[in-house]
């Protein structure tokens, strides 16, 4: 933001400058919101619309436009750009160094102790397991995103079609959540290859529409397949997950029956917590063990430079489909997570505002860092809970954090990333030197 | 066949609207490079004051449907262009030199903030209108006693979409604005050395792709009598489908593609059914797309190695 030449050269404005300024924005805010906050309308009672003025409002918009507009241009002034290398001493710069290094295992091991920290506060237990739903979500988009580079706006079709075949196989055949499981893996992984093929050739934009009209696809059908899945009323009474078909419950043949104790409910919550981050590590492990396998390392030619990726034999359309199938493949594992706790799906849950949300989280994470990922999913997530009081205001705000996020951290939040492979020492690589997305 | 002469009709009717959004994408697409994914939105914003503006002119006693059209259609395309310039400064001009991936998740935000602000500015319930235009022509009345119907208001959504088609070509190809934009999709570096002014050109294409889905916006609320704050998501989508069908970029594309698009939904739900007549629609994308890999009149993406 700062680095664009205007803001360079010139000089501290003085504060009739400011004004000025404000006085502008708070020129367009008031034509701007003349008439979609100056005026209401509604359907009256015959279903003719009447209107009704709001100039109170209005007056009160426009003037928090122009205090917001003198606060921005003053913080703008107070807070330059600082070059952290020189201001920081050395001696805190390796604390720093050494602080960063920790910071993954710590979280880890924090994330282990969780439901034991948090035993009885059920609210933090569900909306941990739904940071970590998001942080594999994240980790299996950056597959596709981060190392391959292909842009992938339909992600949420995946978890679609992991959370259906889980949802329709367990309630129409009665088989077995942990049978289910890689089903559903195995499902969705087929429809990334169904998905691959039509854009091997395609790159860019036109990949970016085809995913995005491929997730479309997958959740109109979903929505007007009634006979098959319940259409817009969704599929009921998902059963729940078993501990290697031992079931949570209170029965005689329950674990707590045979362990033992006390049947407590949040038992299911710690389980289920557990078991989403079981599969988010496998994410984890499995994408990080791939980098280092020549399929890894051809996804990542792939995103700096599809030509000469081809022009050192490397198969771009096995590369490509193995990257929307593995990608898929967890997509798939968490809708079938997904669908277990929720115990009911519908077509609602997969729009594309969730496939916005994951990609935001990968953006946002700084693409291809793992560490990033799960930072950005505890971001958006938990913070995204933080307005839950706001209720109608909640998207726009989350809209706005999308777009001041974007602002602030372009390349996400870890900026920098380790190289895969490295001769003797390994050198963060700034983000600025690569390029994704451009599949 | 008069059956299929009536649904060729509605689908040119709805296609032109989709062109008009399609052209905005395309034209930011071509200058910028990026895809804005706000621009439904912004459509949605431009049905919003158009029949905010309409009830106001209505209740002030005005009966004279063309002034009324006309007045709405200015101040509708006024507003909405500067939100377009309002959405263009705060969401993507700090994110110009940006990777690609930043801008349009700033997009997609800004998409969110105007869908929801609308919400909750007007509410989440549809406003229907009654129909302002009403009458029309009979073209042809079948044996089976079916009537090939063009009501006044088709007449009037293709007559605008072509005039201001007309208008916008001759804006690209003969003004100094068209030359800049011409020159900015080319190489914003040296258009910049030779004097274009980058910025001011830029705000100039969101302007004027926002004022065009403000007129796509009334269109759309006179056709079909009724706005919400959601229907500029689906819109969008169709709209930017559009685009990519008659190849990104470019401006014959995106009004061929819109006419494509709106011909196979209106045909597709004649025929087969009405639930999968977006399906049908992004099937037809994917299709072209693999063989077309950039659209029916896109150019060819040169590599360079």
């Amino acid at each position: 933001m700062s680095a664009t030449p205007a803001a360079q050269t010139s000089r501290a404005p003085g504060a009739a400058f400011i004004f000025k300024k404000a006085l502008i924005s708070a020129l367009v805010a008031l034509v701007l919101f003349s008439l979609m906050i100056g005026v209401r309308t509604e359907a009256g009672p015959q279903g003719q619309l009447i209107y009704w003025t709001r100039f109170g409002d209005l007056a009160v918009m426009v003037a928090a436009v122009f205090g917001g507009s003198i606060v921005v241009e003053l913080l703008r002034q107070w807070w330059r750009p600082v070059d952290t290398v020189r201001i920081v001493p050395p001696s805190v710069q390796s604390t720093l160094a050494v602080a960063r290094r920790a910071i993954a295992p710590v979280l880890l091991v924090f994330t282990f102790l969780v439901p034991v920290l948090f035993y009885d506060e059920r609210y933090i237990l569900d909306l941990g397991i739904l940071v970590l739903t998001y942080v594999m979500l994240g980790w299996g988009l950056n597959v596709v995103v981060g190392l391959a580079g292909l842009l992938d706006l339909g992600y949420v079709a995946f978890y679609a079609v992991g959370a259906y075949s889980y949802a329709l196989l367990a309630t129409n055949f009665g088989l077995s959540f942990w049978v289910c499981l890689p089903l559903a893996g195995i499902l969705a992984a087929f429809w990334g290859v169904l998905l691959g093929f039509p854009v091997l050739r395609l790159r860019g934009d036109y990949l970016a529409i085809v995913t995005l009209a491929f997730g479309e696809i997958i959740r109109l059908v979903i929505i007007n397949w009634q006979s098959l899945t319940g259409g817009p009323n969704g599929v009921t009474g998902i059963p729940r997950p078993t501990l290697f078909g031992i079931p949570l419950t209170p029965g005689d043949d329950g674990l707590a029956a045979m362990l033992g104790i006390e049947f407590s409910p949040t038992h299911r919550i710690v389980f289920l917590f557990y078991l989403i981050l079981a599969l988010a590590l496998l994410t984890n492990w499995v994408t990080i063990r791939l980098r280092r396998l020549p399929i890894g390392r051809a996804w990542e030619a792939l995103r700096e430079d599809e030509v000469a990726c081809r022009a050192l034999g490397i198969n771009t359309t096995t590369t490509k489909l193995t990257a929307f199938a593995t990608g898929a493949l967890f997509g798939g594992l968490a809708g079938a997570f997904f669908a277990t706790r929720q115990g009911f799906i519908s077509p609602e849950s997969f729009t594309f505002h969730e496939s916005a949300l994951v990609l935001a989280i990968v953006v946002l994470g700084g693409m291809g860092s793992q560490l990033g990922v799960a930072l950005a999913a505890l971001a958006m997530i938990g913070g995204f809970e933080l307005f839950r009081g706001l209720d109608q205001y909640r998207m726009l705000v989350f809209g706005m954090a999308m777009v001041l996020l974007m602002i602030w951290r372009p390349r996400g939040l870890i900026g920098h990333r380790a190289p895969t492979v490295f001769l003797k020492h390994s050198q963060a690589i700034s983000s600025d030197l690569v390029k994704e997305g451009h599949g | 066949m008069d059956y299929f002469a009536q649904q060729l009709i509605n689908g040119l009717v709805l296609g032109s609207i989709y062109g008009l959004i399609a052209i905005g994408y395309t034209m930011v697409y071509g200058i910028v490079g990026m895809i804005n994914f706000a621009h439904g939105d912004i459509f949605m914003i431009g049905g919003f004051i158009a029949l905010i503006t309409f009830l106001i002119l209505v209740s002030f006693g005005l009966t004279a449907i063309p002034l009324i059209l006309l007045v709405v259609l200015l101040v509708s395309m006024a507003i909405t262009a500067l939100y377009g310039w309002t959405v263009e400064r705060i969401a993507y001009r700090p994110l110009r030199h940006s990777f690609r991936l930043a801008p349009m998740l700033s997009a997609i935000g800004m998409s969110f903030v105007l869908t929801n602000y609308s919400q909750v500015a007007q509410g989440a319930r549809v406003k229907p209108v009654p129909p302002i235009i009403t009458g029309g022509y009979t073209l042809h009345e079948g044996a089976g006693g079916f009537v090939v119907q063009l009501s006044n208001i088709q007449i009037i959504v293709v007559i605008t979409t072509i005039v201001l088609l007309a208008l916008f070509t001759w804006l690209v190809s003969s003004t100094r604005l068209g030359r800049d934009m011409r020159a900015c999709e080319q190489d914003q570096t040296m258009a910049s050395l030779l004097g274009v002014d980058v910025d001011r050109t830029i705000s100039m294409t969101f302007v004027i792709g926002a004022a065009l889905a403000a007129v796509a916006g009334m269109m759309y609320l006179l056709y079909y009598g009724l706005v919400d704050f959601f229907m500029g998501f689906v819109a969008g989508i169709k709209a930017f489908t559009a685009a990519v069908l008659g190849g990104i970029g470019s401006l014959p594309g995106a009004m061929l593609g819109g006419l494509l698009i709106g011909l196979i939904e209106t045909l597709w739900s004649a025929y087969f059914s009405v639930e999968y007549k977006d399906v049908a629609a992004f099937s037809i994308l994917i299709v072209v797309l693999i063989f077309l890999p950039t659209g029916l009149l896109g150019r060819p993406e040169v590599e360079k190695v």
